[in-house]
């Protein structure tokens, strides 16, 4: 019978073996669309995106760093006008935002390199504590230092 | 304490539904119950047609990953009395298309776990006579962790990269790669690294992490893509670098 329906349909034969795979597209299967605001649904997702967001501050710092160098370069009046506008509450704002969110982007790469470090010492792995601590020691150390370098009058 | 509680449990008939709904059931509230035990009564007493997926009840298994309350979760590890007397409600995984109430259609991990090569790869095998690979505890350690993923689908549903972009690879298929590269035995890592070092491999992970916080086996997923990610790197630098390409 089914040799008949194949030769007179034109169908072809599909056993076990030649069984088409399953599509991804399969028609009724549900798929939910992913909302724009998928990020404001859970906390976890929302500390991804600042943190994300937050290399757009550090971008900021380092172009302010880079354009204060600039600056001295054209003497101490070009740089003291500067730092005049700097004490404009609005910048002073900004650079107050931009600060939080670069020590929350400095903090939490901090804690995440202990899981991309996988350091062994003695066969044994070195707990992640460990890592992200020393980086974070090292980071307040140089911090300080840099400070002191800045200060010290 | 209540001696019931509510479960809202997602349903979807590819028949007839458009979208998928919640239905209430009341069910039994026992201290010692987790949300698979309710689920198994709700099929036995109250609703023969509801569809999922479970087999071991002890974790090992993977088939019974769902949403709980909005967070992936094995059924049968999550006790109704950490939510009682609040409503459970139930959801199939997300990020997956949905075959029937809470079943998802995991073509996409197979094909995607297959083409990391998940198994010993040997440039030549010894002859039997020269007995089995012998690996010391240092050793295991090294890759034992990537080896505890039971394929649950949980990182896949807590992933948001995987919901935006069914392109990358995702969690589970890389840590399983990671974890024959890192074994003493295999030889294949180079030939995993073409597919791991693409764009929808590791360079599609922004390190969310929120798979590694899921996972009930504690495989910690993404600790395997950063490391690999170094590793790529590394060659990378090593094929621009050397005049040999690093080969």
């Amino acid at each position: 019978m089914d040799q008949i329906c194949v030769v007179a349909l034109g169908w072809k034969m599909k056993s076990a073996t030649t069984a088409p795979a399953y599509t991804l597209n399969h028609p009724r299967w549900y798929r939910k669309r992913v909302s724009t605001y998928w990020w404001l649904q859970r906390w976890e997702y929302l500390r991804f995106v600042l943190r994300e967001l937050s290399s757009v501050f550090v971008a900021y710092f380092v172009l302010l760093t880079l354009f204060q160098i600039y600056l001295l370069s054209h003497g101490p009046q070009a740089y003291a006008k500067f730092q005049g506008l700097l004490k404009n509450p609005l910048m002073i704002a900004v650079n107050a935002v931009s600060f939080f969110f670069v020590v929350f982007h400095a903090l939490s790469w901090f804690n995440l390199s202990a899981r991309a470090m996988a350091v062994r010492v003695g066969g044994k792995r070195v707990p992640g504590v460990l890592i992200s601590g020393s980086n974070i020691v090292a980071w307040l150390v140089f911090s300080v230092v840099v400070a002191w370098f800045l200060l010290r009058g | 304490m209540a001696s019931t509680i509510t479960l809202e449990v997602s349903r979807y008939s590819p028949e007839t539904d458009v979208a998928p709904h919640f239905q209430t059931f009341e069910v039994p509230f026992r201290k010692d119950w987790v949300v698979l035990d309710a689920l198994n009564y709700i099929k036995d007493k109250k609703d023969g047609s509801l569809t999922y997926r479970w087999s071991c009840r002890m974790g090992i298994c993977g088939s019974c990953g769902m949403l709980v309350n909005g967070e992936p979760k094995l059924t049968c590890a999550t006790f109704l009395a950490d939510y009682a007397p609040t409503p459970v409600r139930v959801e199939p995984l997300r990020n997956f298309p949905v075959v029937r109430d809470l079943v998802i259609a995991m073509t996409d991990f197979m094909r995607k776990l297959q083409r990391v090569k998940p198994w010993l790869i040997r440039k030549e095998e010894k002859p039997l006579s020269e007995g089995e690979y012998l690996q010391t505890p240092g050793q295991l350690d090294v890759y034992k962790q990537f080896s505890m993923c039971i394929n649950c689908m949980l990182c896949y549903a807590a992933c948001p990269v995987y919901g935006l972009d069914p392109l990358f690879s995702g969690p589970a298929a890389i840590a399983l790669a990671q974890r024959y590269n890192l074994d003493s035995r295999d030889q294949g890592a180079k030939d995993r690294f073409p597919f791991l070092s693409q764009h929808d491999a590791i360079w599609g992970c922004t390190f969310v992490g929120e798979c590694t916080r899921v996972c009930p086996k504690h495989v910690d997923p993404a600790a395997a893509i950063q490391q690999y990610k170094l590793t790529a790197a590394v060659e990378w630098i090593k094929s621009v670098l050397l005049p040999w390409g690093g080969k």
